[in-house]
């Protein structure tokens, strides 16, 4: 009975409530799914907030999900109940999927606003369009940090990471084959443009495999980004791969003894695709037209360190809107830290993908 | 001559008590009913639906309907590239697929059989709009791989509607260049060692589980009430908090920088170079499931030592048993249905553990249930992760009828 009492005293109450404030704004619920943390807050400040300001009518909810966001998406549309608007995600995934056909296929010049310059979105973007349902936002790179105070010697070239001499201790790289045959192959003295055409070949794996060999006992394999700025603050590792992103929050926002090691940077891609079977995919569209707009790109660079991925952007990124540093200088695509980058090869791993993660799989559990 | 009993109102007794005794039988199966519902909802449809994946494999044979039919035709060990037709029903093919988007699918189901195909279909939907007869020159001018035996092999052997290619990759085995089956190269094997560890090790925990929590429930079934219950919080306190909690908490303390190992160098028993690698490999999720299935194994072993009288070891002791001979012979055996409701309920829930694994196993922790997970999120490989489901559930089976035939399991007692 008193389990009743408390049940009418508060749970009525507020449901009553809800559909009281449900009924009182007409409004179109725009779900975004994203990653969480610093960089789905970026893109609160950088699109959403002026998005809703602008448009009292929408209201955008955020969703974390990200990471397992190709599955459920998948799953959603096999029972037909796509309750999503918008998903970021990783070129690569991207690729799957407008493959698998869950993705709705995009007219960039049309959806997409032009540069101020009048450029077309097609054009601005560039060949960051990876295929015909992505909508890229940020160039990111996976790329090293070093602890300053437990290195004897300053690592500067991916070989360093190899070299277990130069720098001993452990290390820290991402669980899946991916940038890490890359590296293995040019710490291996194998020509950048050489890289995927060796990849493609047995011998090319063997290679790769047996340069990662060198280092195996030493690796820490991490599989979510937060682990690496985790491990090199504890100093469980020495140097360790993941989001440049994520070091610039562990050196300029957490002032660890962390320096960046920018050689043969990794560049990948992080943009939208639009779900097929949204509800609201009318509304997505306006939204897509304000939040891929030059201005808006240049305007989350502010609160994370990742590039925008329109050309025009990039003059207008400006300082850090809390810590009020300069990002220029932090950005993957500046010249001084872009000297040696590698662009994925996102053809290539569409292809090879489901292959090397076995082979790397298997050569893990030996 | 025998009289028919019949009741007071004239009814035969026997028709009588059928209708009383429907009645009372209906009733039951309308309780029941809900619960069967559910089991059959949330347990047997999704087994069914698994066992299905693992084999089902309509896809390429719907998409490529037209191509599909002709190219059972080939002959696959004639050495050559199958007829004209095949191609221009391709093409045909082709064009459907990239009006209804089906093409990707298709390339991505056959890339798991052979890396390449998820770029070739993907080029092929896109160029087929374009080609012209003669259809055999144009596909392969389009892309060399048409002209390759192997691929056309590969596309007829999976236009079957049903397939046991994830089963043999969950096996590591596959296709050999003649169409035989064979063991993956040295390079390519891993679900085989991996259930093998996941075995073990459930195995290992589950005795590990054992040998602790046996003191810890005799302990708590002889102490008065009082202490005892102070206990039993220090047992569910940790049962009731979240199970990423507890697994955090394993990482600071075992982690080369934490608690234990710094401990451990202050003490002087290794020296600073030396620590201790405790995490991230087998011996962190060896100890973190230790701890976390601990209780499971301390509560039912509890409440059956809680219902063994004091007189019977009194008992033993006063016709001149020593104390060993008095546990081994008398106490234990009345323990046996505790030990194994813990050991079954332990052993169940390790073998298909997950979370743990992931986050503290590094790369010699990590179960098999970890790779299923890995292929439902990241690999979209779905029929893999339920050829590794079907495997893993026929192996549990095969251990529960094994222990039913030793222990039985109508001996198992969870209080």
């Amino acid at each position: 009975m008193k389990f009743l009492h408390t049940f009418r005293r508060c749970f009525l109450p507020a449901v009553a409530a809800l559909l009281f404030a449900g009924a009182a704004h007409a409004q179109t619920k725009l779900t975004i799914v994203s990653w969480g943390g610093a960089y789905t807050a970026s893109q609160q400040k950088g699109y959403h907030e002026p998005y809703m300001r602008a448009n009292p009518n929408i209201e955008i909810v955020n969703d974390d999900s990200g990471s397992g966001a190709l599955a459920k998406l998948r799953a959603m549309q096999s029972t037909g109940k796509v309750t999503w608007d918008l998903v970021d995600m990783v070129a690569g995934d991207a690729i799957i999927a407008c493959d698998e056909g869950i993705a709705v296929e995009i007219d960039h010049d049309k959806v997409l606003a032009s540069a101020p310059d009048g450029t077309p979105a097609s054009k601005d973007f560039g060949d960051l369009i990876v295929n015909d349902c992505y909508i890229p936002t940020i160039v990111y790179s996976t790329t090293f940090g070093y602890r300053t105070d437990l290195v004897k010697k300053k690592p500067t070239k991916i070989a360093d990471v190899f070299d277990l001499k130069k720098i001993p201790g452990k290390r820290a790289l991402e669980k899946r084959p991916n940038n890490n045959l890359e590296w293995a192959l040019l710490a291996d003295g194998v020509k950048p443009n050489k890289v995927y055409k060796m990849l493609g070949t047995e011998k090319g794996v063997k290679r790769a495999f047996k340069k990662l060999d060198t280092i195996k006992d030493q690796v820490i394999w991490w599989e979510k980004g937060a682990q690496t700025p985790q491990l090199l603050a504890d100093g469980e590792v020495v140097i360790g791969s993941t989001y440049n992103g994520r070091l610039f929050s562990v050196i300029e926002e957490e002032k660890q003894p962390v320096a960046m090691m920018w050689d043969w940077q990794m560049f990948d891609l992080d943009g939208w695709i639009v779900p097929k079977g949204g509800k609201n995919e009318a509304e997505v569209m306006k939204y897509l037209y304000f939040a891929t707009d030059t201005q808006r790109l240049a305007d989350q660079a502010k609160y994370i360190s990742y590039g925008p991925a329109r050309k025009s952007s990039a003059p207008l990124v400006g300082k850090h809107a809390e810590l009020g540093i300069e990002m220029g200088p932090h950005m993957p695509t500046a010249p001084a830290n872009a000297k040696h980058t590698l662009l994925v090869d996102f053809e290539f791993w569409a292809n090879n993908q489901d292959d090397l993660t076995e082979r790397f799989n298997a050569w893990l559990a030996r | 001559m025998s009289q028919v009993l019949v009741t007071a109102d004239g009814v035969p007794l026997k028709t009588s008590l059928a209708r009383a005794q429907r009645r009372s039988k209906l009733k039951a199966v309308a309780l029941v009913a809900p619960l069967f519902v559910f089991i059959a909802v949330a347990f047997f449809v999704p087994i069914i639906d698994m066992l299905f994946r693992s084999v089902e494999n309509q896809l390429v044979g719907e998409v490529l309907h037209r191509s599909m039919p002709l190219l059972q035709k080939w002959d696959e060990r004639s050495g050559e590239l199958p007829e004209e037709e095949v191609f221009a029903a391709l093409a045909l093919d082709f064009r459907e697929a990239k009006e209804n988007k089906s093409g990707g699918r298709v390339g991505r189901r056959l890339n798991y059989e052979k890396p390449g195909f998820s770029g070739l279909f993907r080029k092929s939907a896109r160029g087929a709009d374009r080609m012209e007869a003669p259809y055999r020159e144009a596909f392969i001018a389009l892309d060399e791989k048409w002209g390759d035996i192997e691929n056309w092999r590969v596309i007829k052997r999976e236009s079957a509607p049903y397939t046991i290619s994830y089963y043999l990759a969950a096996l590591d085995m596959g296709y050999a260049d003649d169409g035989g089956i064979a063991r993956n190269s040295e390079d390519g094997r891993i679900y085989l060692k991996l259930f093998w560890r996941t075995l073990w090790m459930s195995l290992f925990i589950t005795f590990l589980c054992l040998i602790l929590a046996y003191p810890i429930s005799y302990l708590l079934s002889v102490l008065p009430t009082a202490k005892s219950n102070l206990l039993i919080i220090l047992v569910l306190l940790p049962f009731w908090t979240s199970l990423l909690v507890r697994t955090t908490a394993w990482i600071a303390l075992l982690q080369q920088e934490g608690v234990i190992n710094d401990l451990v160098v202050w003490f002087g028993l290794v020296d600073d170079d030396n620590r201790l690698a405790m995490i991230h490999n087998r011996t962190g999720t060896i100890i973190a499931m230790v701890h976390i299935l601990l209780p499971f194994m301390v509560l039912p072993l509890y409440s059956v030592m809680k219902t063994i009288p004091p007189s019977y070891m009194r008992a033993a002791k006063s016709l001149g048993a020593t104390p060993f001979t008095a546990f081994v012979r008398v106490y234990m055996p009345n323990t046996v249905a505790g030990i194994g409701a813990g050991a079954i309920l332990v052993f169940i829930l390790a073998i298909g553990y997950y979370i743990t694994p992931a986050l503290v196993g590094g790369q010699s922790g990590t179960l098999i249930s970890n790779f299923i997970a890995f292929h439902m999120q990241n690999s979209l490989n779905w029929g893999l992760a339920a050829a590794l489901g079907a495997i893993l559930l026929g192996v549990v089976l095969v251990l529960y009828f094994l222990y039913d035939k030793i222990v039985g399991i109508d001996n198992m007692k969870l209080g």
